[in-house]
This record gives C-alpha cells, structure tokens and sequence, in this order.
C-alpha cells in the first residue's frame, strides 16, 4: 500500500509537469491549429536560461526565473511572426516540419552555449522529504504539483473572465467571426505562443529543480506530451490537465508494477497512444471534426 | 527549345522523356554517374555511396508522404527493420548477403503495413502522431529484444568468393568503389519502379487519395486497401535502404534508427520536393553534402581558430533546422520546383510570361 501512495504521489508530479507542458501545446493548437514539435525545446531553453542566470551570472532566484519568463515572453513572440505566421494555411506537413527545424535550431543554440553533459541546477525550492499517508515525498515535488495547479487556476480564470482570454476563445472559435468583432487576431496569436512559452520555461525549471539539468531528460518530455494530448483531446484545456495527470499516474504504476527490464515505463504511453487513437481518435474532450469534400 | 516537336505516335506522346532534351540530360546523368567512380577519391566515394542509400530511403518515404499525403515519422524504425533483418540475416543464419536483401525488403513491407492500419480512421496530424508512436514502440523492441543496445556486426559482404576491400580492377577497387555499383543499381531500379508505379491504376489512386480521400472513395478508390498497399509500397523501399546501410556501413546501431533518422528523411523531401522523385534524389544529394561541406569548413577553419572546430556539430544542426524553416517560409515546394523554374525561365524566354 505505501509503494501505491508512493507512485501515486511520483504520477502525480509527473503528471502535473506534463500537465503544463500539454496546456501550452493545446493553447496553440486551439488559437491557430498548429502543432508544436518545438515544446520540449521551450522547456530546454527555460531551464537553460535560468541556470545560466542564476548560476552563471549569480542573481538570486526570482530574478532568473523572472527573466526566464520575459525571455520566453519574447521568444514566443518572435516565432509567431517569423516562423509560423507564414505558415498560416499551408499544408499541415509543412507546419509539423517547420515546428520540427525549430526544434533543431534551438536545441542547437542550447547545446552550443551550455553543452549536453548533465548538470546540477541551484536547488532553489526545499527538497527534504516529509511523510504523507505513509509514504514519503521531497517538499519540492509537492511544490510542483501546487505550483501547476494554481498555474492551471489562473488560465482556467484568466480564459473564462479576462477580455483577452475571452478574445483568444472567440479567436479559435472563429477566425473570421473574431476578426470582425475587432480582434486581433495576430495578437492573439503572438500571446497563445508567448503565454506557450511561459508555462513551458515554468515546466523547465521545474523539472530541472527536481531532478537535474539533463540536456536528455528534458528533451524527452516534448515527445512525451502527445499522448497526454491526444488521450486529453488536443484542443481541450481540461483535457491537458486531466491528460497529464491520467499518463503521468499510468506511468509511474506500470514503471512501478512491472519488471524494470521491459523498460516499459518509457514506452508504454506510446503504446495507450496507439490504442486512445484506435478507439476515440479526438481523446476524452476534444472537438469531434466533422470532413466535408 | 521545345518547339518543332510533334508526336506521331501515342507512345511516344506518353513516353517519360518526350522531347531530346529531356533524354539528353539522362543520358548526360547516366554518363556521369558512370564515369564518376572511376575520377572520384574514396572520400567522394563516401558520400556518393550515402547519397545513393538517402535517396532510396527519400523515394520510399516520399511515396507515402508525398504522394499518398500519409505522414509518416516512423521512417527510422521502418528502416531499422531492414538494417536489422538484414544483419541478423548475414551474422547469425549466414545467409548469403544478396538474399537478405529482398527479405529484409519484404519484412520491412509487412511491419510498415502493420503500423499502416491506423491509417484507416487516422488522417494528418493524428497518423502523424500514430506513426511517431511506431517509432518508438519498434526502438523500443530492438533495444528489449534478443539485439540490445549493442551495435550488430555484419560480416564484410563477398562478391566472387572474395571480400570486397581484396577485389580490384587496376587501380580501382575498394569497399566504397564496389558498394557505389550495388547501390546506384538499386537507385535506378527504384527510381524506375516508382517514376511508372504513378503512371498505373494504383499509383493514381494514391494521387486521388492524397488530393481528397472522402473525394476518392467516393470515385471508387478502396480507401483501406489503398492506403495499406502505400504502407507497404513505401517501407518496403525503405527497408532495401535500411538493410543496404547495414550491410554497406557493416554495423548496425539502433542509433542511427532513432527519431532523428525519421526527421532527416521528412527534411529531405521537403527540401527536395514533396511528391517528387527526382526532387528526392535532388533533396538526398543536399541533405547529405550540406553537414559535409561545414564539417569540412570547420576543419579548415579549425586550424586557425579551434574555437570554431568545436562548434561545428552544433552548427551542422543548427543549420539543418534553418534549412527546414527557410525552405518552407520560401519555397515549400523544394528543389525540385526551383529546377522547374529555371528550366521555365530557358523555356519561355525572352517572353517569360
């Protein structure tokens, strides 16, 4: 029982880093219809960029963190205009590879500054362990999963009440019928990848403060956040959340449950995915399409 | 140019090359690759030979992508089931390398055609995901399997009862030398197959189904049958570029079969041109000579300044992922399309419009 309590607990950290990374992913897929390979690479440059703040130039931790996030603020802004807006209405391959050249282009400009070699990320958030229901947990893991629920309180507020989240719904309900309301939509489009960006550098330095710096950890999330897309509907708010914390608890219990030689851990939410695909291809909460000739 | 031509005959009308030119720049391209063995170094050997397999590989997966429009980013681990099958084939049964090949071939057609069943109710982004998901389920039982991590060392390939490093013909010979005859030979055969697979009734249907599948069905293409023969069609090609890898390269690394290799291939025909084969081959020739000419940059450059030696992996892909973005924000029809323009702008001139 407390080897249950105990993975449910490790799931639901899981679950809810990849909760945030699948919300920016679905942000982006319901304002403008785009697929972002580039996800996990946001999460590499978040966690880069604040170790090289605070480490590396020596500011304390808010101030990394914060200017993480006015980097990634920008950076989201700059790819909208440059990268994707010409990619608007162009076959869906060519917006999956120009995500994926993205993905390659910042991966190399992190590797040519920081290198690939593991590092040790300045813990900024108390790691020691306390017990709960009979199973221990690091405090900074419980941190993870308030930080992303309160995260996932304040977009679910900010969509359902703030003019500009309810000018973003308006634009991924209808373009055109959005335009004419006297919406932007090219604003909209640069906030959906700038506030992307945010929860992506968020989840990145996350993770980092929790396991390591690991050039190859967290990488591997970005490929990792289609199953929990897809089981949650890729363009489903609620869908990313539940999605993540649904793969990130089977994970953690197949990884637990079954022999570690399989390795199954890894591979298993690619295997659910082929099966949530097979049987309910829009997930739990996504918008059924229907195809017309 | 073009003018004065008239066809006489309804084959010739249809013909593949139908005016002079157009055979006089094959008969050019054959010359060349004919004669290029015999002026290149093994170095220039190198990258022909995996130009030669890149464009097996492009081919294949363009057939798929290109002209049935089903996006596939489980690329490597089709062709990881070639390599495989291939080296396992040669080091652990001892067959013969020649007829691992076309086992390899048929393997790689039923695994592809497996993974092709999703294809059914999955379209666009969603079989993309599907096939990234084949990929990592087929690394994944590679590296679980009786194989491992460890890399799988094929036998050095015997042609004459002798291996090939031995066999020579005056001062010409080699690995590189004899694989550049087996490899091109494949590539014509492929390029043969596929340039007419799209002037028959199954080829179309893939055009049909590529342009609007509802469209298609509609005017009687079996969509299920259709789009599994394109499965199977495709990765039976890339599994003769995997297992010619394997059995060229001599070693096969599950390494080389990651989503990485996935990506080059779908970045190969973007660049070349997307439902175009020679547009595969021209993508497959830049692909492959880009990260050659700036690691040769880098070396000549490292001499001066060793600083910029040790950027080079990172600019190689850096450079690779710019590639891809400029090539889609400026011409995502690829090379192929360029060469067109040009060849539009002799054609039409002075009048061009």
């Amino acid at each position: 029982m407390d080897k249950f309590i105990q993975l449910t607990l490790t799931g639901l950290t899981n679950g809810a880093i990849l909760s945030l990374v699948a919300l920016g992913f679905v942000l982006i897929y319901k304002a403008s219809d785009v697929i972002n390979f580039a996800q996990g690479d946001f999460l590499l440059v978040g966690a880069y960029i604040t170790y090289g703040i605070i480490v590396q130039v020596g500011l304390p931790w808010t101030a990394g963190v914060l200017l993480a996030v006015l980097i990634a603020i920008g950076l989201g802004i700059v790819v909208e205009r440059f990268v994707l807006r010409p990619m608007i209405g162009e076959p869906i391959i060519s917006v999956i590879m120009i995500t994926i050249g993205l993905s390659s282009l910042l991966r190399a400009v992190v590797t040519s500054i920081w290198g690939t070699l593991g590092r040790q990320f300045p813990p900024f958030l108390p790691s020691q362990p306390i017990s709960l229901a009979g199973a221990t947990i690091p405090v900074d893991r419980l941190i993870a999963i308030g930080l992303a629920v309160v995260l996932l309180i304040v977009f679910s507020l900010f969509f359902r009440y703030s003019r500009q989240g309810i000018a973003m719904r308006a634009t991924a309900d209808d373009q055109q019928a959005a335009l004419s309301m006297g919406i932007s939509v090219k604003r909209i489009f640069a906030m959906a990848w700038s506030i992307a960006a945010v929860t992506a550098v968020l989840a990145g330095v996350i993770v980092a403060n929790i396991t390591e710096l690991s050039f190859f950890a967290i990488s591997a999330i970005g490929l990792h956040v289609f199953p929990v897309v897809i089981l949650g509907g890729l363009d489903s708010i609620p869908g990313a959340i539940i999605g993540g914390i649904i793969i990130g608890l089977l994970e953690s219990y197949v990884g637990g449950y079954t022999p570690s030689v399989l390795a199954l851990r890894s591979v298993f939410p690619f295997i659910a995915l082929i099966i949530i695909l097979m049987i309910k291809p829009y997930g739990l909460f996504g918008e059924i399409r229907i195809e017309r000739v | 140019m073009e003018s004065g031509i008239f066809h006489t005959r309804y084959e010739s009308d249809m013909a593949l090359r139908r005016t002079p030119l157009m055979r006089w720049r094959i008969y050019l391209a054959v010359a060349f690759l004919l004669i290029f063995p015999f002026v290149g170094n093994s170095y220039t050997l190198t990258l022909a030979d995996q130009i030669g397999i890149a464009a097996i590989g492009a081919i294949g997966l363009n057939i798929l992508t290109g002209f049935t429009g089903q996006i596939s980013l489980g690329q490597g681990g089709f062709m990881a089931i070639g390599a495989y099958t291939s080296g396992v084939l040669t080091t652990h049964m001892g067959l013969p390398w020649w007829l691992t090949i076309p086992i390899a071939c048929i393997m790689t057609a039923l695994v592809g055609g497996i993974f092709g069943i999703p294809s059914l109710r999955l379209k666009g982004l969603y079989l993309a995901i599907a096939t990234l998901a084949a990929q990592q389920i087929i690394q994944w039982a590679i590296v679980r399997s009786a194989l491992g991590t460890d890399a799988l060392v094929v036998p050095p390939i015997k042609v004459l009862g002798t291996t090939l490093n031995k066999l020579r013909i005056g001062p010409f010979g080699g690995v590189d030398f004899w694989f550049y005859w087996i490899i091109y030979l494949f590539l014509a055969l492929t390029i043969l197959f596929t340039v007419n697979l799209f002037r028959t009734k199954v080829g179309r249907a893939f055009i049909a189904i590529r342009d609007q599948d509802i469209a298609a069905e509609v005017m009687g293409v079996n969509l299920f049958r259709y789009k599994l023969l394109s499965f199977a069609t495709s990765s039976f090609i890339v599994g003769l570029a995997g297992a010619l890898l394997a059995q060229y390269r001599g070693i096969v690394n599950y390494e080389r079969f990651t989503i990485d290799a996935s990506i080059f291939y779908l970045a190969v025909i973007i660049i070349g041109g997307l439902g175009s084969v020679s547009g595969s081959v021209y993508g497959a020739i830049f692909m492959t000579l880009l990260p050659a000419i700036l690691s040769n940059l880098g070396r000549s450059l490292g001499s001066t300044a060793p600083a910029i030696a040790r950027l080079v992996p990172f600019v190689q892909q850096g450079v690779f992922g710019l590639t891809i973005v400029l090539f889609l924000v400026f011409e995502p029809e690829g090379l192929a399309k360029i060469w067109r323009n040009i060849k539009d702008y002799f054609r039409l001139w002075p009048f061009s419009y």
